[in-house]
């Protein structure tokens, strides 16, 4: 207990922020990573190259046009469209296959892409500047406005994917082609499109977080490892295929994380993740915070 | 899947395969013997990327559990024959061979435990985050485990203790590495052709009715883990000897991913498809980087999709149908 | 001049079709009219529900040819098939449980070329048919019991407005009461000129509801008569239904 009192209260609070925003932004990775493997089964091992990607897009369009907004627009754009062209050309044809290949087939594209970007940038790592910078203060130390920004920037795309989901047309397609993909067929909807669809905007998320996340690190080829790795124990952890759970299981990983660097480096803060992986998959491996099932 | 007896008479076939495995073991006799250093060390490396391989054949091949975990088997096993090594003096290759694959056998009960409780992709995922619980503790641990830089150590003669001891020269080397293989081989083609290798192929099939039928599925499913655990273990162990040093790369997940990458180009189910998908993709990426330098992944990656989806036997299922033509 | 009688509806030609190395259908043929109630009987496994899929597009035949207003939709994938005017309603119902009442019957509503004003007759029109489904429209569909899912599946298929309408066995595990609401809605569609392909195993219900009757055994078409017919001679029903 005497060892808890020893860490002051504002690095408690800052870790605690920092847990939050690096949360929401694992967040958007894993909601796009968890919707496409609701909707097709499909465990997208290139997730984390979109998202790397994405960072890379982001730095060339705001070298080109100064403006971040736009670069995010355009990251997100391109992104999704290349998600698209990923699923026509290698996960279309394995639709009727065993799943596992998938995970063959997503991995090898991992690979292509991971090394593309280092042929293509190099490996020395590129900045993306902040859109803004500036600080307010908390206790007596500065904290950055941007990181703030991030957050809720990724809650307002998260949210705005569950009001796409919840209401509209599509969003019922995809709810149906998820539950049933038959069924829906039968029922008029144009599956193959829907499964287009959600896999680039799964991209499209990715690729958007990855230029949220561009100013707090450096861009290069192999930041998308780290990411898809946390991303799987998130969608694992969550549940797959829930998408709160897994917004839910990003914040509580990332706080978790935030907490243990006090104490440890972060190289090894990130076994927390690990353990609570294996935790809920001895315990409840349905996911964390997914009800047990009857 | 043949029955045996299909076909021609099942001697006939057991001939020309006993034949075939004659020549090329021959073949791999010879080799140090005229090839150039470089060549020499290369085949070697093959050999020992393919039993790592073979091993994971087990699983994926066999019993239809796509496993992401091997490099943890690996490393574990080149740590532990590193232990041994560096720990023990006069370093003794036994105790090397030991350590490793008892190290190897830790992990993979850890694995195996998890495998009777995970179905494919959550089992597939969770392979990947242990070797990568286990590359993160090893690169972390630098007090034991050298860190980032790994350890170095030396070689080990080739000893009985009290009868005779040997120095490995490169062709000693290569012969007992031959060896190792050759005879894992044989012994996982023993395995496989078992009824217990017969029950891990209905598990790939129909996990379901073959627990419906009868068979305790938990436990082959850890004896096969366990099994292809060790084989990857021994690959480890001989790494560490080919190479004299241990390092956290080899533990690193992309290691697994290149070691299914391996089975499926090469024929998954066959133990000898991922020995040739190895040759292959080593051999392409040798060529390769001879033009494109270090990007030799990109089009190594998409021969690898386009095998996937094209040619999903791989290399060997793709060359036995044509030859059933 | 003698007007050429028009090619019926839908037409399914000698179709076969495997699942593995099983011959499941073995030429199958049949003929539905515009606004004809035909049945479809057979002992279980003769591939009555095969038949109802490979008209849906669900199952894409190997040899033979499915029409469908004279045009040929043998290899149109399903989702076509159901633009086209082909409502399915499936064995085992297959609503969508996590969506409400409303979403589901909207999988169907939601399509090109249906004005709002449309979208809400059509609405409406259901509900007068099945008011239990108006009470319960907020529900989600895994919530309903087994007749009320029917219903649903019923209506979410006639969402679709569709020329022709697959009922793959409605009353199989429903009570009497449900049985004869079943009844009463191919009776509905019937006179709305919507024509209906009833498998069944519910032998009276059937030859009540049907014109003409097809009867399958192992994958080919034994017998085919007008309903009246069956019904006033019951020994064919017997020879092939065991019945």
């Amino acid at each position: 207990m005497q060892f808890l009192h020893a860490i002051p209260l504002d690095q408690l609070l800052i870790q605690t922020i920092n847990g939050i925003v690096t949360g929401m932004i694992l967040a958007l990775v894993a909601s796009g990573l968890t919707l496409i493997f609701g909707i097709m089964d499909v465990v997208n091992f290139a997730h984390g190259e979109l998202f790397m990607l994405g960072a890379y897009v982001g730095v060339i369009v705001l070298a080109a046009t100064g403006d971040f907004w736009i670069a995010l627009a355009a990251a997100s754009l391109v992104i999704a469209l290349l998600g698209a062209a990923i699923y026509l050309t290698t996960l279309r044809p394995l639709l009727g296959r065993d799943p596992l290949t998938t995970i063959l087939a997503t991995f090898g594209v991992s690979l292509v892409l991971q090394n593309y970007a280092l042929w293509q940038f190099g490996p020395v790592a590129r900045k993306i500047q902040e859109p803004f910078t500036g600080h307010f203060t908390l206790f007596y130390l500065d904290y950055p406005w941007y990181r703030l920004v991030i957050a809720l920037l990724s809650a307002a795309i998260i949210g705005a994917l569950w009001l796409f989901l919840k209401f509209g047309t599509y969003g019922i397609w995809i709810r149906a082609t998820t539950q049933d993909r038959v069924m829906a067929q039968a029922m008029g909807i144009p599956v193959p499109w829907v499964l287009t669809v959600v896999f680039a905007i799964g991209a499209g998320m990715a690729g958007a977080s990855g230029v949220l996340f561009g100013p707090l690190v450096g861009v290069n080829h192999a930041m998308g490892l780290d990411w898809i790795l946390k991303a799987f124990i998130v969608v694992v952890v969550g549940g797959m295929g829930n998408l709160a759970g897994s917004i839910a299981a990003s914040i509580f990983i990332s706080l978790l994380e935030a907490y243990a660097s006090l104490w440890v480096s972060p190289a090894q803060a990130v076994i927390v993740s690990f353990v609570v992986l294996i935790l809920t998959l001895l315990l409840r491996p349905t996911g964390l915070f997914v009800p047990t099932p009857k | 899947m043949r029955r045996p007896g299909e076909g021609q008479s099942s001697g006939r076939r057991a001939f020309i395969y006993w034949t075939g495995f004659s020549v090329i073991l021959a073949l791999l006799i010879i080799a140090p013997l005229v090839l150039p250093e470089f060549w020499r060390r290369f085949l070697t490396e093959i050999l020992i990327w393919g039993l790592l391989a073979m091993s994971s054949d087990i699983l994926i091949g066999y019993t239809g559990m796509i496993s992401f975990g091997h490099s943890a088997f690996f490393g574990l096993g080149m740590y532990g024959a590193a232990a041994a090594l560096i720990s023990m003096q006069p370093p003794n290759l036994w105790l090397a061979m030991l350590y490793g694959l008892v190290g190897a056998a830790a992990v993979a009960g850890f694995v195996a435990y998890f495998s009777t409780r995970l179905r494919d992709i959550y089992f597939a995922i969770t392979t990947l985050i242990f070797s990568q619980i286990f590359y993160v503790i090893i690169f972390t641990w630098t007090e034991v485990t050298g860190g980032e830089n790994g350890l170095t150590f030396s070689r080990p003669p080739l000893a009985v203790p009290g009868l005779f001891s040997i120095r490995f020269t490169p062709e000693t080397l290569h012969w007992f590495v031959l060896g190792v293989v050759a005879i894992s081989y044989l012994v996982l083609r023993r395995i496989t052709q078992s009824p217990f290798g017969m029950v891990l192929q209905s598990i790939r099939e129909n996990e379901a009715r073959t627990r419906a039928v009868g068979y305790p599925v938990e436990r082959y499913k850890i004896v096969a883990v366990m099994l292809s655990g060790l084989f990857a273990g021994l690959a480890g162990v001989l790494y560490a000897l080919q190479n004299r040093f241990a390092a956290p790369d080899f533990v690193f997940f992309l290691v697994s991913g290149e070691t299914v990458i391996y089975n499926v180009i090469g024929g998954i189910g066959t133990l000898v498809g991922p020995i040739v998908g190895a040759a292959f993709f080593l051999l392409l990426r040798e060529g390769l980087s001879r033009f494109l330098t270090e990007y030799y992944l990109i089009p190594l990656g998409l021969i690898f999709i386009a095998i996937v989806i094209f040619m999903p036997q791989g290399l060997l299922g793709f060359a036995r149908r044509w030859l059933n033509q | 001049m003698s007007p050429i009688p028009p090619a019926p509806l839908l037409e399914v030609d000698e179709i076969h079709t495997y699942y593995g190395k099983s011959h499941i259908l073995d030429g199958v043929s049949l003929e539905v009219a515009r606004g004809e109630v035909v049945g479809l009987l057979g002992r279980n496994g003769v591939g009555k529900s095969t038949t109802l899929k490979a008209v849906a597009g669900l199952v894409h035949p190997s040899r033979g040819e499915v029409r469908f207003e004279g045009r040929q939709i043998t290899r149109s994938p399903a989702h076509q098939v159901a633009r086209l005017g082909i409502g399915y309603v499936p064995e085992d119902r297959r609503i969508f449980r996590l969506l409400t009442v409303v979403e589901n019957l909207r999988t169907g509503l939601d399509r090109r070329g249906v004005t709002a004003a449309k979208k809400k007759e059509l609405l409406e029109r259901v509900y007068e048919y099945f008011p239990v489904l108006a009470e319960r429209r907020g529900q989600a569909g895994g919530t309903l019991s087994g007749g009320e899912q029917q219903m649903l599946a019923i209506a979410r298929a006639m969402m679709l407005e569709p020329k022709i309408i697959l009922l793959d066995e409605p009353t199989e595990g429903l009570m009497p009461r449900m049985v004869s609401q079943i009844r009463e809605i191919i009776d509905v569609l019937h006179r709305d000129s919507v024509a209906v392909l009833l498998v069944e195993q519910n032998v009276p219900l059937t030859l009540e509801a049907s014109q003409r009757i097809y009867i399958l055994e192992k994958g080919v078409v034994r017998h085919h008569a007008p309903a009246a017919e069956l019904q006033a001679n019951d020994a064919v029903i017997h020879q092939y239904m065991g019945v």
